[in-house]
């Protein structure tokens, strides 16, 4: 009998108008789980409505439906902020058996969502997972999914552990985990027919105060340009010219 | 509590991670300007070698819990106990490594105490109110920010392996607190397996002469010359971020806040435009060459030796003449 885990990922928002790459691992990574063991693909991101292209393409890759949390209250979140937004469209959203997220955004690069947003869910986190090896679904007399558990392999300074956890689960790829495929032209066609809810704020029961700038616990003080004293010597010459006055530095500091 | 500092330090096979002991140094000089404590917390068994060792390198205290299994992973069941461990303490700054552990770690206890945290600091400093500064390269690196947290406690930021220099404290003084900490049962998540991976090259944070590439290489053809070059002057090669996710350079070669911070004799960086999550990774280097076609690079405003032109020609060029003086 065939199992039907209900897969959620999460494409956060990135550059405007571009997926972040990390995004596009964890939602190959959700269709060829899909593609394996069935399911459906869901594509979850918080981002200003002009993102809905971003959500096209990750259904012309092969999402099946996708939830848009936008609302101008949502504006100027710090991570904790934007993870329990998350979780409150995760919950909307209903149960679930996985949650894939890329491991940090190429902007912001905090690697924080995917943990917090697991913390907020009351679920388990794992970060840094370059393979997922197995799931090990318990069947109930209906033969359908219930409760199952995942080994994957995550990355640490030095190597990598192989571990085991309960399901459901949110992991955090990263970008050696696969090489996600290309939109094909068919799939651009259907992407147009397939479904993106949008959901504000008051749709997810959020305070305006718990998000936003005024709900973020993280605040900018402050924006400067480093002081770096350096010579600043600028040239512009012919390579020749370039690389001998390149090598004369080498060769004064002793390296050559 | 108003003062307290707190560090967490992190080990593998009974040796303290290096991160641990930089943040350490710096957690007591921002303790002492607030003249507040400085506490590590520790976890793990058997370990008490290593309390000594904190306590040389800054610790007022330090924490050791002492879990039944030595081989945890930073499950909800130990956030929640390392949660409860903060409250009942109530430190005012927690600090924590950006390892591949820490970086998991410390936004989930951020999001169970619902405080703020900053990620991959740079540098640290404390306001007139005592706030901890927090700085951090922002808007796609052009510039720096300072963030604050200035409501809730405690303040959380984790800092990247290599920024902050170790300092031994000249008359260390401290004491070890040992805890048992309860488990429940089977860990929720369980390791199975640990394998060990080494890096075969020179590792760049120890080179004297370190080769970076950015966006600008345009492609392998030039990575490879990148290679080549640095081969030739028996120095490393490191990388920005472009480079990396376009797959010419691996990730454990990218220099920067999120990567490694590198101080040699000698750092050249080739179509590299300079932003700052780069330039803090190699701001300590003795001498600095950029090579750009764009002359307003902001590389350029931060550097020794400056060469604006192509660096398909320079690069080339470069190669050979040093091939030639080395024959000599």
């Amino acid at each position: 009998m065939r199992l039907h885990p209900t897969l959620k990922v999460l494409v956060r928002e990135g550059i405007p108008n571009v997926i972040n790459p990390l995004d596009r691992n964890a939602l190959e990574e959700a269709l060829r789980i899909k593609e394996r063991y069935g399911g459906e693909v869901i594509i979850l991101s918080m981002a200003p409505l002009f993102c809905l292209s971003i959500l096209r393409e990750a259904l012309a890759m092969g999402g099946d439906r996708a939830v848009l949390l936008s609302d101008k209250a949502f504006a100027g979140s710090d991570t904790l902020a934007t993870s329990y937004i998350l979780s409150e469209g995760v919950k909307k959203i209903g149960p679930f058996d996985l949650i894939l997220c890329g491991n940090q955004t190429i902007d912001g690069w905090t690697g924080h969502v995917g943990p917090q947003l697991s913390e907020f869910l009351g679920i388990e986190g794992i970060s840094w997972v370059r393979m997922i090896e197995e799931f090990h679904f318990d069947q109930n007399a209906m033969g359908r999914s219930k409760k199952g558990s995942v080994i994957v392999r995550r990355n640490l300074d030095y190597g990598y552990i192989r571990i085991k956890a309960p399901m459901p689960v949110l992991l955090s790829v990263v970008k050696d985990i696969n090489t996600p495929r290309y939109a094909t032209f068919t799939g651009i066609l259907e992407a147009e027919k397939k479904e993106i809810q949008i959901l504000s704020a008051s749709d997810l029961k959020i305070e305006p105060c718990q998000v936003g700038l005024t709900g973020s616990p993280t605040k900018m003080a402050d924006l400067f340009m480093p002081e770096m004293r350096r010579r600043r010597e600028i040239i512009q010459e012919k390579p020749e010219v370039a690389s001998r006055l390149i090598i004369e530095k080498i060769h004064q500091r002793g390296l050559i | 509590m108003k003062g307290e500092v707190w560090v967490y330090a992190e080990s593998t096979d009974r040796a303290l991670h290096e991160v641990s002991l930089e943040i350490l140094s710096k957690g007591r000089e921002i303790a002492d300007k607030i003249e507040g404590s400085l506490s590590a917390v520790l976890v793990g068994r058997g370990l008490t070698d290593l309390g000594k060792e904190l306590i040389d390198f800054g610790a007022d205290q330090v924490h050791l819990l002492e879990p039944q299994d030595s081989n945890f992973y930073p499950d909800r069941e130990m956030v929640e106990v390392l949660v409860e461990f903060v409250k009942e303490y109530d430190p005012d700054i927690f600090l924590l490594g950006a390892t591949s552990i820490g970086t998991e770690l410390a936004p989930k206890l951020a999001a169970k105490l619902k405080t703020g945290l900053s990620a991959h600091c740079i540098d640290l400093d404390i306001n007139k109110e005592g706030h901890l500064l927090q700085i951090v390269p922002a808007f796609g690196g052009g510039v720096l920010a300072t963030i604050v947290c200035p409501d809730q406690r405690p303040q959380m930021a984790t800092i990247s392996p290599g920024v902050m220099r170790v300092r031994k404290r000249e008359s260390p003084n401290g004491k070890i607190l040992r805890r048992e900490i309860p488990l429940k049962g089977e860990p929720r998540i369980k390791v199975l397996e640990t394998l060990r991976e080494e890096p075969m090259e020179m590792p760049l944070e120890k080179a004297e002469v370190v080769i970076a590439g950015g966006w600008g290489l345009g492609g392998k053809e030039y990575w490879q010359m990148l290679e080549e070059l640095a081969a030739l002057l028996r120095g490393a090669v490191g990388a920005t971020r472009p480079p990396v996710d376009e797959g010419w350079a691996r990730e454990y070669q990218m220099i920067g806040q999120s990567g490694k911070t590198v101080r040699p004799k000698l750092y050249m960086g080739f179509g590299i435009s300079g932003m700052m999550h780069h330039m803090v990774g190699i701001q300590d280097s003795d001498f600095i060459i950029a090579v750009n076609s764009d002359p307003e690079a902001d590389i350029f405003k931060m550097c020794d030796l400056g060469v604006v032109g192509d660096l398909k020609e320079i690069l080339p060029s470069l190669t050979k003449e040093i091939r030639e003086k080395l024959k000599k």
